[in-house]
């Protein structure tokens, strides 16, 4: 689950973690009220959406007074940002940030992965803030310095300070760097975060080092031990149907094809795109039903396939294991009566009581058109899609 | 022959009150599994299905002499399940829960060191030896006996892979499922060197997915070190970039853990990779014939 910079932000600050003073808004006036509690010289107005990029597609703005602050709010409020992580179709700009500016004197990056090589939590750092670090690693990884840690005994000060020198913190301002990244460290863990960021972290005129920016992404099993991370969820952040499959517990991402896909585990869902591609045709999304494909849970996946227009055909790929057949072909049966199916439909069933499922999806009087494999399968869907 | 389990293998089941716990218990045992009990903390002196349940993995392994377990717990208590297991010294642990927080794993890996156990998963299928020993929630009767290896990321992908070499009349000496996590018990290489050691395997099927970069790993160390052929499916060839496909480890992120780089890897060390899942069995076939292999690995009889 991602949260916005100034949640981060908040959650950072809890763990001694220094941002700059701010305040999110949600209309113009809240702005210029957030603007005037500072009592700064400088304000930065900065659009609040889950992508990066929002700098140089023009969703930071550096307010001289509490009238500009007024001037960019009301710009930006409303306006759809497009970035490069956003996709063509940008996001539109629903918060701000309304922040104290800040006398940079050098921009550095501080991150925190999980490592699957080591199965460690990595630190790394960089002298290359500001910049993508994607970037950075690709041309000049030795830039990118990291520590990895051992989960016993958490990030040792050492550890930091090595960092901290290695990346060319000022010598006067180490300790302050070693208490950030030790603040974020402890963060990271307590809040089982999956990935974060902080690109860049600054050191000011005034001697402090500061996170400017904040990107905190967390592991979306462990939401259940942390119901303050949940409640930062912003659905307008996040694809409609992708909110209504994990009300029904089905794993659902939206795709630019033609063809919807239903299929039972991860694995064999993301082959069934791979197929679909390969016989020249384009899913539409990717939908793993999981293990109990109850009738239920297959009506609501149609429903969900089908609420996408662009969809001109459905693929039913199922390896019933322990999962019997009959019983699959019971719920698609039932689910196409409900919805009336009215786009072609083609099932591939195979595993336990295969041949009992087959004559059920024979005598529905549904328009269903069977295939012997998965490769039959996708073939059929791509010519039915033309 | 075969690798991780066999007729010999005595299973206990962590959770065997829950639901999964007890159908899957059920299933094993008609599979032929040597089941002698399970765990479930408070419910310890019962019995269950005609086995013995403890209140904790120790007392379990005292009265039953078991030496693996298979843990159907929430994911909630997945990775204390895992230590009790661990630290009772089971030679084998193979956790089917899905959806186990990662830094849990993380310090269950840390847990482990210097441990004689091995972990299997978490978020898999489980560990077959066909006509032995069913560990997990695989269909047991698409299995059949013979000489070749599956190690695989993927659960359905693993039947879709036995299934097709059941059909074409070869079987099996092992499938082991990894599982879909980002931090795991048991990686490629493990599975991989087993496979070699192990005299009755002839040839493995590896299949992976997207995220991370355990495939090249693994790649790598087949060039170097795999006297047997190694054949190979990669998953997520349309998936795009920053989602999570399903699997907590199916993810590209940062440019990293793409199927095409894994291919590429794959087959410049020597790994013929299927171009779809639907002939996965067919390259094993052709790399089989190009060793002179295939007679040997025809252990069906296809009607």
């Amino acid at each position: 689950m991602n949260i916005h910079e100034y949640q981060g932000k908040e959650i950072l600050k809890q763990y001694g973690v220094a941002v700059p003073n701010g305040e999110v808004a949600f209309t113009v006036e809240e702005a210029v009220e957030a603007a005037k509690k500072l009592n700064s010289t400088v304000y930065v107005v900065k659009a609040q959406i889950h992508a990066g990029g929002r700098g140089k597609a023009g969703g930071v703005k550096i307010a001289k007074n509490l009238d500009e602050v007024r001037d960019y709010a009301n710009e930006l409020f409303g306006k759809v940002l497009v970035t490069h992580q956003t996709g063509p179709e940008g996001k539109e700009i629903k918060r701000l940030l309304i922040e104290e500016g800040c006398d940079i004197k050098k921009e550095y990056y501080v991150g925190l992965v999980v490592d699957r090589n080591t199965n460690r939590i990595v630190m790394m750092a960089s002298e290359e803030g500001g910049t993508e670090i994607e970037e950075v690693a690709e041309k000049t990884p030795e830039k990118i310095i990291k520590e990895v840690i051992d989960p016993a005994v958490g990030l040792l000060p050492f550890q930091a300070r090595s960092l901290a020198y290695a990346i060319n913190i000022p010598k006067p301002l180490v300790n302050k760097a070693v208490k950030f990244m030790m603040g974020l460290y402890q963060a990271f863990v307590d809040k089982d975060c999956s990935i974060a960021e902080i690109n860049p972290l600054v050191v000011t005129g005034d001697g402090n080092v500061m996170a400017l920016d904040a990107k905190l992404n967390f592991d979306s099993n462990a939401l259940y031990r942390h119901h303050d991370v949940l409640v930062m969820r912003d659905l307008d952040e996040e694809d409609p149907k992708e909110i209504e499959a994990s009300n029904f517990d089905l794993n659902y991402i939206a795709l630019d094809g033609n063809i919807g896909c239903m299929v039972n585990g991860a694995g064999l869902a993301m082959a069934t795109m791979d197929i679909i591609k390969h016989y020249g045709g384009d899913p539409a999304n990717f939908l793993d039903v999981g293990g109990g494909a109850t009738t239920e849970k297959v009506t609501a996946a149609f429903k969900l396939i089908l609420s996408d227009e662009n969809v001109k055909g459905i693929f039913v790929n199922i390896f019933g294991g322990i999962m019997k057949c009959d019983v699959i072909a019971q719920g698609i049966v039932a689910a196409a009566k409900e919805v009336q199916l009215d786009r072609p439909l083609v099932v591939r069933l195979e595993g336990t009581n295969v041949e009992l499922g087959k004559k059920l999806l024979n005598e529905s009087g549904l328009q269903i058109t069977a295939a012997s494999s998965m490769a039959d399968g996708a073939e059929k869907i791509v010519a039915l899609v033309g | 022959m075969s690798i991780l389990v066999n007729k010999n293998t005595k299973v206990i089941t962590q959770g065997i009150t829950g639901n999964q716990g007890l159908f899957h218990t059920q299933q094993a045992i008609e599979y032929g599994t040597q089941m002698v009990g399970g765990t479930s903390p408070g419910k310890g002196g019962t019995e269950i299905e005609g086995l013995p349940v403890f209140d904790t993995v120790r007392e379990a392994v005292r009265e039953t002499g078991a030496n693996a377990s298979v843990i159907y717990v929430p994911p909630a208590f997945a990775a204390d399940s895992i230590m009790e297991a661990v630290d009772a010294e089971l030679d084998l642990v193979v956790c089917i829960t899905e959806g186990i927080p990662v830094i849990d794993m993380i310090n269950v890996k840390r847990y482990m060191e210097g441990s004689k156990t091995r972990l299997i998963g978490p978020n898999c299928p489980g560990v077959i030896s066909p006509g032995e020993c069913k560990i997990g929630i695989m269909p047991g009767y698409i299995h059949t006996p013979g000489k070749v290896g599956i190690v695989s990321r993927s659960g359905t992908l693993t039947y879709e892979a036995v299934h097709q070499l059941t059909t074409n009349g070869i079987g099996q000496s092992s499938a082991v499922g990894i599982g879909g996590d980002p931090v795991n018990g048991t990686n490629f290489i493990d599975v991989l060197r087993l496979f070699n050691e192990d005299p009755d395997t002839e040839a493995v099927i590896m299949i992976g997915e997207i995220g991370g970069t355990a495939e090249e790993e693994a790649a790598e160390w087949v060039k170097a070190n795999m006297k047997k052929p190694v054949v190979g499916f990669i998953g997520g060839q349309t998936a795009p970039p920053g989602k999570r496909m399903g699997h907590a480890g199916a993810i590209i992120s940062g440019g990293k853990g793409t199927a095409a780089e894994k291919i590429r890897t794959m087959e410049s060390c020597g790994i013929p990779v299927a171009k779809t899942p639907a002939v996965m069995g067919e390259t094993l076939i052709e790399a089989l014939k190009q060793r002179n292999l295939l007679d040997l690995c025809k252990t069906v009889n296809v009607k």
